[in-house]
């Protein structure tokens, strides 16, 4: 191509079209900051009376203060979300790397169509299976634990009649987040470049060592991500908690027993529709602690997937 | 393309027309059956207790059946916000779970009424609360208030407990841990179940009366159908709720005097007419001192909840609505709809008299 082309290229018009999906990305780039600015406002000015007033005369803290209330709520929060991501992250891998490794075609498109299913199912729905299927299917599990491993504080016992604990919880949680974490661990795997996973092949690997040495270091900042957004999920979820969860505010790592801590948006979900006046400020209060808890969990996932990307082989 | 996009254009159309023509006829038509000769029109704003909810609902639509021209709306915030709500004159009546106590009375700051004039409060709607419990093949056992109180409070742990034994013999209680499940949410069930543990069984639950459940420890599931889901589901349980709940688990005789009263909603309507009027209120206001251990046969362990009016209307207006809703309400008709919705127990025909006179005398 000689200069005088290119010379007499006119700058580059702008088509309407153009214009017009730059500016429509550009407000929905907007749009969402303003929504997060005005709900972040929101809590921020309902909390301040919570926090302001004497805790004397807000009948929710029952004597306490703000800070003693909504600590076995934050406590339980970050349980319940730990529990879950324990149980699902190792299963979510699992279920990604056969449905992109192992799997053969035709089954691989039908699972994860199922997988997928499951985050079209409603936490309701979730709650009641948990509370009325679940619990009482896992409650036998509870006692032989008690019977048998009530050395190890986690199952001290003693064992809930009802399974209705925080372990039953935790395993819900783990079902619902599954989708997403499995969604994006899969869709990462199938990204490895084929010419990683050949050169591994080629070296004499078996399949489970190529996974190893290629695809895991590769998929790694997207297990890391996928597990957050699972975690976000596991933290702001209400209503499955709410059903199943027999809640006391104790603040315990047992797992088994009838004394649980409640996490914060099930709090708010049983104790809003009798709350008035100062109450309703306190359960916004505990909003927002969920709120800020929720965007260090994000910001930590971000400095862990910022750090781990030049390791990870993906450049 | 064109096609595609036009046809695109015109499906949004039709789904939007589909959408508007939905809320059309959700309108009301304006055609109401003219069988009544109700005159009545206006609209009428409670709020209050949400344990009334069913009730209400059902009252409503009875009430704007006979009456066509009359909208009724309850707000059921709880009870706390409806009195709230009535305090600052946004509702023109209120469902409230307890009786306004003396000093909120002397402040007389209610927005709807004229100064001075007082208040009416009626126990209008009587809920029994149920001790059941989930034990292969007894259906019914008998406790003392000391030993529902010792199980609740987590110092009773196993069904063959002597406590328990020593009221029912000739029953074979199993060796079972108890489960005692309680509301995780704040409730006017669990307030009064409370209030009764705290007066019937005083040396043994030393706990605050609250609608939170006082004490840490027990299983906790969320609202009544949760209670009666964890009660149901799980193996030695034991829970109170709502006696509409109860029918498919074993009840509580609970120990009155000498007796063993089970639920029944004659015996749960009795226990208001044992219990004194509290002192010193205004005429119209029956605000009663519930008496958990009466000497006669009432089931003691009842929700009782209030509907709450003025006496003299600071807008003329509302006077005819109150009276016709809340005489319909306390009518053999409102009392029968509200225990075939939500299974409370219809109110005595001595309470209906005092009833109908303080509602006569609304102005």
């Amino acid at each position: 191509m000689s200069t005088e082309t290119v010379q007499s290229i006119p700058k580059p018009k702008l088509r309407p079209g153009d214009r017009i999906f730059s500016g429509s990305a550009l407000s929905a780039g907007t749009l969402i900051l303003i929504a997060l600015a005005a709900i972040a406002a929101f809590l921020i000015i309902q909390s301040i009376p919570a926090i302001t007033t004497p805790a004397e005369d807000i009948t929710i803290l029952r004597g306490t203060d703000f800070f003693s209330y909504a600590f076995p709520l934050v406590f339980g929060t970050l349980w319940a979300a730990v529990i879950a991501l324990v149980l699902a992250t190792p299963l979510a891998i699992g279920i990604a790397l056969f449905i992109s490794h192992y799997a053969p075609r035709r089954v691989a498109a039908g699972l994860g169509y199922i997988i997928d299913l499951l985050a079209a199912v409603p936490s309701v729905v979730f709650g009641l299976w948990g509370g009325n299927v679940l619990a009482p299917a896992v409650q036998p599990a509870y006692s032989w634990l008690e019977k048998n491993l009530s050395w190890i504080p986690l199952f001290e016992g003693p064992a809930s009649g009802t399974g209705r604990t925080i372990l039953t919880a935790g395993v819900v949680l783990a079902v619902m987040i599954l989708p997403i974490i499995t969604a994006i661990c899969r869709e990462v795997f199938l990204q490895t470049p084929v010419l990683h996973e050949e050169a591994a092949l080629a070296l004499g690997a078996t399949r489970w060592e190529m996974i190893r040495v290629a695809v895991l270091p590769f998929g790694r900042a997207g297990i890391i991500s996928g597990a957050m957004l699972g975690l976000g999920r596991a933290l702001g979820e209400t209503m499955a908690v709410a059903m199943v969860l027999s809640a006391s505010g104790a603040v315990t790592f047992n797992l088994i027993s009838s004394q649980n801590p409640s996490t914060i948006a099930a709090n708010i979900a049983l104790s809003f529709p009798e709350a008035y006046g100062l109450n309703v400020n306190v359960l916004i209060a505990t909003g927002l602690m969920l709120f800020v808890i929720t965007l260090l969990v994000n910001m930590l996932a971000r400095f862990i997937i910022n750090r781990r990307k030049d390791f990870s082989g993906a450049n | 393309m064109n096609i595609t996009r036009a046809s695109g254009f015109a499906a949004i159309i039709a789904a939007g027309a589909i959408v508007l023509s939905g809320c059309a006829a959700n309108e009301p038509t304006g055609e109401a059956p003219d069988e009544t000769t109700s005159t009545l029109e206006g609209t009428l704003v409670g709020a209050g207790a949400s344990s009334q909810q069913s009730a209400q609902e059902a009252w409503v639509a009875g009430f704007q059946s006979a009456n066509p021209g009359v909208t009724v709306e309850y707000d059921p915030i709880g009870s706390g916000g409806g009195r709230d709500t009535f305090i600052a004159g946004g509702s023109q009546f209120a469902g409230s779970d307890r009786a306004f106590k003396d000093e909120e009375i002397a402040e007389d700051a209610f927005g709807a009424c004229v100064p001075g004039t007082g208040i009416v409060e009626i126990p209008a709607y009587i809920s029994p609360i149920a001790v059941v419990f989930n034990l292969e093949g007894i259906d019914t056992l008998n406790m003392d208030a000391a030993t529902i109180a010792g199980i609740f409070a987590g110092q009773i742990t196993n069904w063959n407990d002597p406590a328990i034994a020593a009221t029912n013999e000739g029953v074979e209680l199993p060796d079972l841990p108890i489960t005692a499940v309680h509301r995780s949410d704040e409730s006017g069930t669990t307030e009064n179940f409370v209030d009764y543990l705290a007066a019937a069984a005083p040396e043994v639950w030393t706990y605050e009366v609250s609608g939170d459940w006082p004490v840490d420890g027990g299983e906790a599931a969320a609202q009544t159908s949760g209670v009666v889901d964890a009660v149901a589901n799980g193996t030695g349980t034991i829970g109170y709720v709502d006696a509409s709940r109860s029918a498919e688990f074993g009840t509580v005789a609970v120990q009155v005097g000498d007796e063993f009263i089970p639920f029944s909603p004659e015996a749960a309507a009795a226990i208001v007419d044992a219990s004194p009027l509290v002192e010193g209120r205004g005429e119209g206001d029956l605000a009663i001192e519930l008496d958990r251990t009466p000497d006669s046969a009432a089931y003691p362990i009842v929700l009782v909840s209030y509907l709450i009016a003025c006496n003299e209307y600071a807008e003329s207006d509302s006077v005819e609505l109150v009276k016709a809703y809340l005489s319909y309400i306390i009518s053999e008709e409102g009392q029968q709809v509200a225990a075939e919705a939500a299974g409370s127990a219809p109110i005595s025909n001595d309470l209906f008299e005092k009833a109908s006179a303080a509602i006569e005398a609304i102005k």
